[in-house]
């Protein structure tokens, strides 16, 4: 196992040092020129107003939260999915009322109106 | 030494010196993103440890949930993201001291167990079959009841969340 | 040892020349694999980043014939190096970092964005011997390093110090955090079938390929890639017309030719997860004897996937954000969820049965439960109140009768 992970490690390593080394080979090839009427933030064309880092909805972070559920879900699930060829019907029934104990939850989500992007 | 664990103490002191960036990033932006480095070691370290599942988990969780959903609450705060003052408190070398003598403490008592001083062996491929675990999952003498509770907690947890963030100052949901 | 060896199998040829020469060297046994490991990484890393030039061509000559153009036809034959003109082009132009952005933020992104995807293909099985690491969590490490290109995404957006930006990738990871919840449960059925988590033994165990047992699943699996990667129709991370370009307006040269290759190498790693987990990888008559005819089986397959992606990309419009989180949160999440049950129930019940005829029934059953959640949506639609679409009218501009001329 570990042979295993070290490769993905490595390999991680250099997925880092390609994009990196391209971008600084680039760099040193290109010219650089700059000048404040090129290095002006280029938004839609228009002059800038105001801060950058605007407020957002709250709906972001109410999807997020729903997300953040169904994920620790399935996180959960997959172990069981794993054990399912060794399971017997009953094990499948238990984990068919978790899933329907959180379909539940999206139900109410939706009546709620917590799904409406608005 | 071995490779494994000067790989382990690398990490280990990435992940600790970010989660010191955490605390003292100017920026709530910052923080954040310092904040998704240190559990990023934390889940590197779980792979040195062979808890590949765990590992993942921490990623999928941790970095690709919890994080996301700071990151968005980070935006969902107005002046919050511009420059801070010094966030460094008169009395930091307090906490300072208190977390070094919770670390020590619990070096101590750590080093009373006896599996603390055993090296790491490598472990079978097979040691991390999820296969007990998903059967164990649904064992009703196991963790069938902790397994359907989790389902009702998080069901419980979505609710309220949905609530509280749906409920608008009106008093109308 | 015979050219027959070689050409039957030639990575895996390879892999023990090159262990034998080291060992021969009186390397020890974990240098050598670490070296190794090393080379491989680079080599193929490389090669994927390489590819990605002969993606988009592929995909420029594509959607030209689809809008009844010839594409690029200039360079080399049908216009082969045209990427490898424009590539060295991008080399040599100048990054523009605007005022106030936010230095590393900005310039990890596009490298992170590279990164994430390319760590998928180290536990990519190409073919029976040619495989990186055979984690035996592969498939959800697959997803968790998703996570990863979403950071990316916010930081190109953080760090650009840009309006547009932020808000271009806050409605990427939005997106992507959304189709990742119904991709997740949809995958948990080829896990199911296969019972393990490992790429590879997904691949060996699929005597039947799983698009068969679950059509369903594969057509979410589908969906959700193509909204991970973010390409038409759900391309509103980058809608010209409200957000300029998205997250990636800042940036200039390399750095923004990185997010595009990023994305033509994350379209291609979907279609191959979708290659590996539903079409069967590089199971084929002969694959086992013969490794290379497993990784000619597994490019063809993967190609025709890509080719789909390319195909509705170039066909279909642009959703509106609203119509894409519905169609996430109120289509493919309970389909995903009503599939995983039906497959999980109908599966165990029908355990006696030859395997042939579970497949026959759950595949009935599939479209069974894609009509009933498609009626069900459908009555809900149909009741539903909607916010009128049209706005309020508004006074138009036009010349003043009687004004100044």
């Amino acid at each position: 196992m570990w042979s295993d992970w070290l490769y993905v490690g490595m390999f991680f390593v250099v997925a880092l040092f390609l994009p990196a080394a391209a971008i600084t080979i680039a760099g040193i090839l290109a010219p650089k020129k700059p000048n404040p009427a090129k290095q002006a933030i280029y938004e839609c064309g228009m002059e800038t107003v105001g801060e950058a880092r605007v407020q957002f909805k709250v709906q972001y972070y109410i999807f997020g939260l729903i997300f953040l559920i169904f994920d620790i879900e399935t996180v959960l699930l997959y172990p069981w999915a794993v054990a399912y060829h060794q399971m017997t019907l009953f094990g499948v029934l238990e984990a068919a009322l978790f899933v329907l104990i959180l379909l539940g939850g999206l139900v109410y989500a939706w009546r709620k109106g917590a799904l409406e992007w608005v | 030494m071995n490779a494994l664990q000067i790989i382990f103490l690398v990490v280990a002191a990435v992940t600790l010196a970010s989660a010191g960036f955490v605390a003292g990033a100017r920026r709530t932006m910052h923080a954040a993103l310092w904040l998704v480095l240190t559990l990023l070691g934390v889940a590197i370290l779980l792979a040195t440890l062979q808890a590949g599942f765990f590992a993942v988990v921490q990623v999928l969780v941790y970095i690709g949930a919890i994080a996301i959903l700071i990151l968005f609450a980070v935006m969902l705060t107005r002046g919050l993201t511009e420059e801070q003052g010094a966030v460094h408190h008169r009395w930091w070398w307090l906490a300072a001291l208190a977390a070094g003598g919770v670390f020590a403490v619990a070096l101590v008592i750590l080093n009373r167990w006896p599996g603390f001083q055993v090296l790491l062996e490598e472990l079978p491929r097979e040691a991390e079959a999820m296969t007990d675990w998903g059967l164990a999952l649904v064992d009703p003498m196991r963790y069938l009841i902790p397994f359907e509770v989790a389902s009702v907690l998080l069901l419980a947890a979505m609710v309220a969340a949905i609530y509280l963030a749906m409920s608008r100052p009106g008093g109308q949901s | 040892m015979s050219l027959w060896d070689f050409l039957r199998d030639p990575i895996g040829f390879l892999t023990t020349w090159f262990y034998g020469v080291l060992a021969g060297w009186g390397v020890a046994p974990g240098v050598a694999q670490a070296i190794g490991f090393a080379l491989g990484s680079f080599i193929l890393a490389t090669g994927a980043m390489l590819f990605v030039m002969l993606l988009i061509w592929f995909e420029r000559k594509v959607i030209a014939r689809i809008q009844d153009r010839i594409g690029p036809n200039r360079i080399g034959p049908w216009g082969l190096f045209q990427s490898v003109a424009d590539m060295l082009k991008i080399f040599t132009k100048e990054y523009i970092t605007p005022i106030g952005v936010d230095w590393l933020p900005y310039n990890l992104a596009p490298v992170l964005s590279v990164a994430s995807v390319l760590v998928v293909w180290a536990v990519i099985p190409f073919s029976i011997t040619f495989y990186g690491a055979d984690l035996n969590v592969g498939l959800l490490f697959v997803i968790a390093i998703a996570s990863m290109g979403e950071l990316a995404i916010v930081m190109a957006g953080w760090g650009s110090n840009n309006k547009y930006a932020l808000l271009g990738a806050f409605r990427a990871v939005g997106q992507m955090i959304s189709y990742a919840t119904p991709m997740v449960v949809a995958l948990l059925v080829p896990v199911m079938m296969a019972g393990s988590l490992s790429l590879n033994e997904i691949v060996q165990r699929q005597t039947v390929w799983y698009i068969l047992v679950s059509p369903v699943a594969a057509l979410i699996f589908f969906i959700a890639s193509i909204a991970e990667v973010g390409r038409s129709p759900f391309d509103l991370v980058e809608a010209e017309s409200e957000l300029v370009s998205g997250f990636n307006v800042e940036y200039s040269g390399l750095k923004f030719g990185m997010f595009y290759v990023g994305e033509f190498l994350h379209a291609f790693t979907a279609a191959l997860l979708f290659t590996t987990l539903f079409l069967g990888g590089w199971r084929g008559p002969g694959a086992e004897q013969i490794p290379i005819l497993g990784f000619i089986y597994y490019v063809v397959k993967t190609g025709i996937v890509y080719f789909l992606t390319v195909l509705i990309r170039g066909s279909l419009p642009r959703f509106r954000m609203d119509q894409m989180m519905d169609l996430n949160w109120k289509l493919l999440t309970p389909l995903s969820l009503a599939v995983l049950l039906v497959t999980a129930l109908t599966n165990k019940l029908l355990e006696g049965l030859a395997l042939g005829w579970r497949v026959v029934v759950l595949i009935l059953l599939n479209g069974l439960v894609l009509w009933v959640v498609n009626g069900l949506l459908q009555r809900y639609e149909r009741r539903r109140v909607r916010r009128e679409v049209t706005s309020v009218r508004r006074p138009v501009a036009r010349p003043q009768q009687g004004g100044a001329e």
